[in-house]
């Protein structure tokens, strides 16, 4: 009678750990190992068709991990199965090229898009499915384990206690997932030291650390210029400000990327403190400490603010200001993505972010041909977070707004924001009859198109035009004409019924600038609390440090 | 009251020259409603050449001329319009600055004041534009002959560069912004010509390092500094009109002398080093690598006593 | 480049000041010159742009615009360089409130 074997795992686990310690001999010292060692340590406790979780973050990168992988011995390694938030570097791109991961699992691939797509379309990237990122680590739980973790810290002691510091980003639940699951768990640190300023990821959970050659990678993602941003983009966060912040009071929200959301945060200490908004929204934050929104924190607007990541140049000013950031006793902070994620969907009362793309059913994509990105965050945060039970005076608005006249229970809702100028750059309409994400669809022989957000979570589009609120729309029919009501010149715009138009914004289902009384000729960059990169210097105290690429001085 | 503007409000705010239009900086930099313009838009005195070209025009060709108040002294001025083309100098434009200055010395006008933004000879125009230039350089020399003083402004972000920057030199004053610039071959050019070891033209930083106000200040080729703001551009213009008034104006062979002394003992003292950093650590500015950092009158305090051309 | 060319009538109000210009001939922007002419109580458009084969844009536009302001006597030229309509809108309504003292 065969007995079972209940602790392969543990086995296997056991078996690579012993190959590694017989490949690198004397080199390793405890965990760590020297830098020039690391092909021979994959080598080792690698095997093929391995699922291997590589930190690609959104800012953070183990990039001298990644190199490393991508430049392995396809014929000892091969078939890999990689777990990614973000593809980001070309590395991460090499692996499959080389031929020595064959699989991807992932959420956001952005500067990449193209070459994701030219892979996968030449048979050499198999893509399992994309993510957004709380769901990406939720299934690192369920039905896709790393086997191999390969991460980035700042810091580890000879234990192998390890200090991710403000860019801890998606680093807990990756070395989680990897360590409950008899995972290998590898981290490259900026440094070794005698003692870490604070334990992010005990030791125990850690089997090698080596130091890398060079500090590792971060994306300064979310910076944003404020001589960028135009008149048009003034306007409509005027418009986002009086006509949606103001109107449901929105205390607590998260921002999506971009020029137009800047545009409100260094609107917020000049045209939302003329309105006496200040106390009454624009609190409490899920959000990266980007350096738009300092004038904002500096005017008392913001109390608190939980981030995914760091940003680059923004540490002394984070550490000046312990009140509003996510400060631990160590006096450093600590970005979490899953737990900022999970904040985003259940303790926000809005997301607002902009798009490429919306259909007459209100759905919204950032997918064009030829391009694989994934919509990272923005579909968790951009949807109705229906497990959701506590009340909040936005939440129980917008609720009561979508079911008013209907025979439902009533339930609060999430504010969700698409802002959008009408045309994009060379005259591409945002506003279409059909997504170009149906295109992608059969391109890359996805089972359904790939939305970030649906329609039935849009609850408001924001364009220069004004505001639809979609909410307040009973048939589809009237949503349809609400968007075109706000979608101006486009082909969309132009095929509108002007009658059911004009009555929607009798009924206040389309407001235009002039409705919400804003007067177009103060729509100027003037109002900008800082309007370039030296003003937020200024505004910070000189304690904000702009990367290099964003000064000229 | 406008928020913007309001300073329990915003305290940042202040009237960004930078930003402006040539026009706005026409209309908030002299007299309110003083400004009388020659050859308006209206006239449709437009580029013969770039029609052909399957380029856009404009009404006024990127400039815009004529007759103003400062403090209540009557100026002939010009603005060009660094929107337009980069403010790039075509035949009509560039006949435009010329008439400018020939009807200010015909006039004995108290000063001519130049808001020049430009990348110099408008490339479309190709020999026009070339041509253009150089009359306004004589045009300008003449003005001066004639007793009419020059004062160039420079705060715009396309700087004044190439046949520009030239013209800017050979006014009586100079006023800057560190934002501006002012130069002869662009960055992208230098770079070209000589490798991105020498100057790597999308290092912004080393760009306004070299070429931006702080520097030119610290080696005489600004007289004035100024923050980035049209009050303090306006205070600056006035002084200068008002310090002619009691000088000549006319470039005398001692000015030059004195001008090619300075530029010599440049080359002598700094020609070797390889950083606008390195040379004001040579100048013994305290704490050189901090200067971009400065706010204006910290800036200023620092330089008195050791800038060239004072 | 393509020039197009609108003409409106029953306009009401005349302009009684200087012409004057708004913005400037930059990628994404566009310069709108205004003056009063003799056209029979025409308001007259005349559009100069790089942005070609928009023509139909253009005429929504400026149907609107009209709508808007309802012009008389008026001659608008303009030289664009690619602005979207949004700005086109804003610079139009920019150069007839610059005069917003002096309509009649």
């Amino acid at each position: 009678m065969t007995v079972a074997a209940w602790n392969t795992l543990q086995l296997n686990r056991a078996a690579r750990l012993k190959r590694a310690g017989a490949a690198l001999g004397t080199d390793l010292t405890g965990k760590s190992l020297p830098a020039a060692r690391i092909a021979d340590l994959l080598h080792a406790v690698i095997e093929c068709g391995d699922r291997v979780c590589l930190e690609g973050n959104n800012q953070k990168q183990a990039d001298f991990l990644g190199h490393a992988l991508a430049h392995l011995n396809p014929e000892r390694v091969n078939d890999l199965h990689m777990l990614q938030s973000v593809l980001a570097l070309p590395e991460h791109l090499d692996v499959f090229e080389r031929g020595v991961a064959s699989k991807l699992d992932f959420s956001f691939s952005g500067p990449q898009a193209a070459r994701v797509a030219r892979l996968a379309s030449a048979g050499k990237l198999n893509i399992g499915a994309i993510h957004t990122y709380l769901e990406l680590f939720s299934r690192y739980f369920i039905d896709l384990p790393p086997r191999v973790c390969l991460i980035a810290a700042e810091a580890a002691d000879r234990h192998g206690n390890l200090y991710t510091g403000p860019n801890t980003e998606d680093t807990p639940a990756i070395v989680e997932a990897t360590a409950f699951k008899q995972g290998i768990v590898i981290v490259q640190v900026n440094r070794i030291v005698d003692s870490v300023p604070r334990v992010d990821v005990p030791g125990d959970w850690v089997n090698f650390v080596v130091q890398s050659p060079r500090p590792y990678y971060i994306e300064p993602l979310f910076t944003r210029d404020p001589a960028q941003i135009s008149e048009i983009q003034v306007l409509m966060a005027m418009m986002a400000i009086k006509g949606i912040y103001a109107e449901y009071g929105v205390q607590r929200l998260n921002h999506g990327i971009g020029f137009d959301t800047a545009a409100i945060e260094l609107l917020l200490p000049t045209y939302a403190e003329s309105l006496g908004l200040r106390g009454k929204i624009g609190k409490h934050w899920a959000l990266n400490p980007h350096p738009a929104l300092i004038p904002a924190i500096e005017a008392g607007f913001v109390q608190s603010v939980h981030s995914f990541g760091s940003e680059l140049g923004m540490e002394d000013y984070i550490h000046a200001r312990p009140d509003v950031f996510a400060i631990g006793p160590d006096g450093t902070m600590r970005s979490n993505r899953a737990m900022c994620q999970a904040a985003g969907h259940y303790a926000c009362d809005m997301f607002i972010g902009s798009t490429l793309q919306i259909d007459l059913q209100g759905n919204s994509s950032t997918a064009t041909a030829g391009r694989i990105s994934g919509f990272g965050g923005a579909s968790n945060m951009g949807a109705d977070a229906r497990g959701r039970r506590h009340a909040s005076p936005a939440w129980l608005k917008a609720g009561q707004q979508a079911r008013e006249g209907r025979n439902t229970i009533p339930r609060g809702q999430k504010l969700v924001v698409q802002m959008v100028e009408t045309f994009r750059e060379h005259m591409q309409p945002a506003f279409v009859e059909r997504l170009d994400a149906w295109e992608l669809m059969e391109q890359a022989k996805m089972a359904i198109p790939p939305v970030m957000i649906y329609g039935d979570d849009v609850t408001h589009i924001l364009t220069e035009e004004g505001i639809a609120n979609l909410l307040l729309c009973r048939t589809d029919e009237e949503r349809e004409q609400a968007i075109r009501g706000v979608a101006g010149y486009t082909p969309v715009g132009l095929g509108r019924d002007a009658r059911m138009v004009e009555n929607l914004r009798d009924r206040g289902i389309i407001q235009r600038a002039e409705d919400l009384g804003i007067d177009k000729r103060m729509a100027t960059r003037d109002l900008l609390a800082a309007r370039n990169m030296k003003d937020l210097v200024r505004a910070s105290g000189g304690l904000y440090q702009p990367p290099k690429r964003f000064r000229n001085w | 009251m406008n928020p913007a503007v309001n300073p329990a409000v915003n305290p940042i705010r202040s009237a960004s020259y930078q930003e402006a239009t040539a026009r706005e900086r026409l209309q908030q930099l002299f007299d309110p409603g003083s400004f009388e313009e020659f050859l308006p838009p209206y006239k449709r005195v437009i580029s013969p050449h770039l029609g052909q070209l399957n380029a856009p025009v404009a009404f006024d060709d990127g400039v815009a001329v004529g007759r103003a108040s400062l403090g209540g002294v009557p100026v002939y001025t010009a603005a060009q319009e660094g929107g337009f083309m980069g403010g790039a100098v075509g035949e009509v434009h560039g006949a435009k600055l010329v008439g400018l200055l020939r009807r200010a010395a015909a006039d004995k006008a108290r000063a001519v004041v130049l808001l020049v933004e430009s990348g110099g000879v408008r490339l479309h125009e190709a020999n026009a534009g070339l041509i253009a230039v150089s009359e306004v350089m004589r045009a300008l020399l003449d003005a001066r002959a004639a007793g009419v003083p020059v004062i160039v402004l420079v705060g715009g972000s396309n700087g004044a560069f190439g046949g520009m920057g030239i013209v800017s030199r050979c006014a009586n004053v100079v006023v800057m912004s560190e934002e501006g610039r002012l130069a002869m071959s662009g960055p992208e050019v230098i770079e070209t010509a000589n490798g991105v070891e020498e100057f790597d033209s999308r290092d912004r930083a080393l760009v306004w390092r070299s070429t931006g106000g702080k520097h030119r200040y610290l080696m005489g080729d600004c007289q004035r500094i100024v923050a980035d703001d049209m009050a303090a551009f306006r205070t600056a213009a006035q002084e200068a009109v008002a310090q002619y008034a009691s000088e000549p104006a006319e470039l005398s062979l001692e000015a030059l002398e004195t001008e090619q002394r300075m530029l010599d003992e440049r080359i002598a003292s700094f020609g070797a080093l390889p950083d606008p950093v390195d040379i004001w650590t040579a100048m013994q500015i305290p704490d050189a690598a901090n200067v971009p950092m400065l706010e204006v009158d910290s800036f200023i305090a620092a330089a008195a006593a050791r800038r060239m051309g004072a | 480049m393509e020039t197009l060319n609108y003409r409106y009538e029953q306009g009401t109000r005349r302009l009684k000041t200087d012409p004057q210009v708004v913005g400037v001939v930059g990628s994404g922007n566009l310069e709108v010159l205004i003056e009063p002419a003799a056209l029979n109580g025409a308001c007259t458009i005349e559009i100069t742009t790089a942005a070609v084969g928009f023509g139909p844009i253009w005429q929504a536009v400026m149907n609107d615009f009209h709508a808007r302001w309802l012009l008389a006597d008026t001659r608008i030229s303009i030289n664009d360089m690619g602005a979207t309509p949004a700005v086109v809108s804003l610079r139009l309504d920019q150069a007839v409130q610059t005069m917003a003292g002096d309509v009649s």
